[in-house]
């Protein structure tokens, strides 16, 4: 054995962990999903705000953007937001609920539950934006 | 005629000479159940006496040979290299300063769980004479330990949010919760006031990576759970109370 040298101990780059969740396990991949779509519900916030000044501009100005937002690409981007909504609520209300001590035996449980809601929130929301 | 079989081992080296970090190559013999620690062990009687490995009693029960194997932070004397496929990619645990190789500074652990006072040693179970009279000298109450965390660190390796150094961290948290359930003569108030902060059991992301990995089964990520519990016991009547008091006297 070689002994160690806090002289000699070099600090390891420092990359934020949860950039990097291969190979672990179900809690990391729910805290990196929650943390990526509230990013991602914040940008689509402000992205909202900019759109929405559209109607300083007149009817025409936002007709014409309602009229692209009803591309199919872009009701795929209307899924996915409603995906990463349903995901941080949902997703959100367990780590509250676990993180007050409550129901923590069952916290992977309650993840496969709101997995689960939220596909069935994405099913409905296809069937209506789609149809 | 012997076939035996033989791994291809990917190790971390790093030594304070170095200008960054490389991965050297070894392939060498392993059985069934042949251990990380022994492969590590092979390549240093076998291909290169240089490389930095740090253990102690081979059993899984003293923490010093916690590394990330194959991404997954375990104690390399109990993790059978059949388990793991080939190659086997063998790095010192995260987070840590690295003295040389697989070897790790251990001062980010230990400086974590001082604070909440180590309640390792139970006053009712330390040594006495044979007369039953108490032993005076402080050897054997500062060597033995009664709780299951071998402070191994693999659980601050682990845990995505413990790149941070003023987050306590799951080992301390867990050694608080455990001064809380039984104090043994510590001041609640001060663990309570020491854990009840935004880098304390408030910075726990709960994703119980601390959990997956403790070689002890100590489960960290629940001890916190329950340590927020009672934060929120705690503060709960506190609040309600300055609600009547303040805003609605």
């Amino acid at each position: 054995m070689t002994q160690a040298s806090r002289q000699g101990a070099r600090p390891q780059r420092r990359r934020p962990r949860w950039l990097d969740p291969r190979g672990r396990h179900l809690g990391t991949w729910a805290f990196v999903a929650n943390r990526l779509t509230g990013l991602g519900l914040v940008a689509y916030l402000y992205l909202h705000l900019v759109l929405l000044s559209t109607l300083l501009r007149g009817p025409e100005a936002w007709d014409g953007l309602v009229e692209l937002f009803r591309r199919p690409v872009f009701l795929a981007f209307d899924l996915l937001l409603v995906a990463g909504l349903a995901f941080h609520g949902l997703n959100g209300l367990r780590v509250a609920l676990v993180g007050s001590g409550l129901l923590v035996d069952r916290h992977r449980a309650l993840l496969v539950a709101a997995a689960i809601l939220v596909g069935l929130v994405v099913v409905v929301a296809a069937v209506r934006i789609l149809a | 005629m012997s076939t035996q079989r033989t791994v291809l081992l990917k190790v971390f080296r790093f030594g304070p000479d170095d200008a960054a970090p490389r991965y050297d190559q070894f392939r060498v013999p392993a059985g069934p159940r042949t251990t990380v620690l022994d492969a590590l062990l092979a390549v240093r009687r076998l291909k290169d006496p240089s490389l930095t490995v740090r253990h102690s009693c081979l059993h899984g029960s003293c923490g010093t040979c916690g590394m990330r194997v194959n991404g997954r932070e375990v104690l390399a004397c109990v993790t059978r290299i059949e388990e793991l496929g080939d190659p086997v990619v063998v790095e010192p645990l995260a987070g840590a300063a690295v003295a040389g190789d697989l070897v790790v500074d251990m001062e980010h652990v230990y400086r974590r769980l001082e604070p909440v006072g180590r309640p390792l040693v139970r006053a009712s179970e330390r040594a006495g004479k044979k007369d039953g009279t108490a032993d005076a000298g402080p050897v054997l109450e500062d060597l033995e330990r009664f709780e299951d965390c071998i402070e191994c660190g693999l659980c601050l390796s682990a845990c995505p949010v413990a790149g941070d150094p003023r987050f306590l961290g799951p080992a301390a948290l867990a050694a608080a919760e455990r001064v809380l359930e039984e104090p043994r003569g510590a001041d609640p108030r001060a663990v309570l006031g020491l854990v009840d902060d935004a880098h304390g059991a408030w910075r726990c992301h709960t994703a119980f990576e601390c959990s997956a990995v403790c070689p002890a089964g100590v489960d960290p990520g629940e001890a916190i759970m329950r340590l927020r519990g009672r934060l929120l016991r705690d503060r709960l009547p506190r609040l309600v109370g300055r609600y009547h008091r303040e805003v609605r006297p």
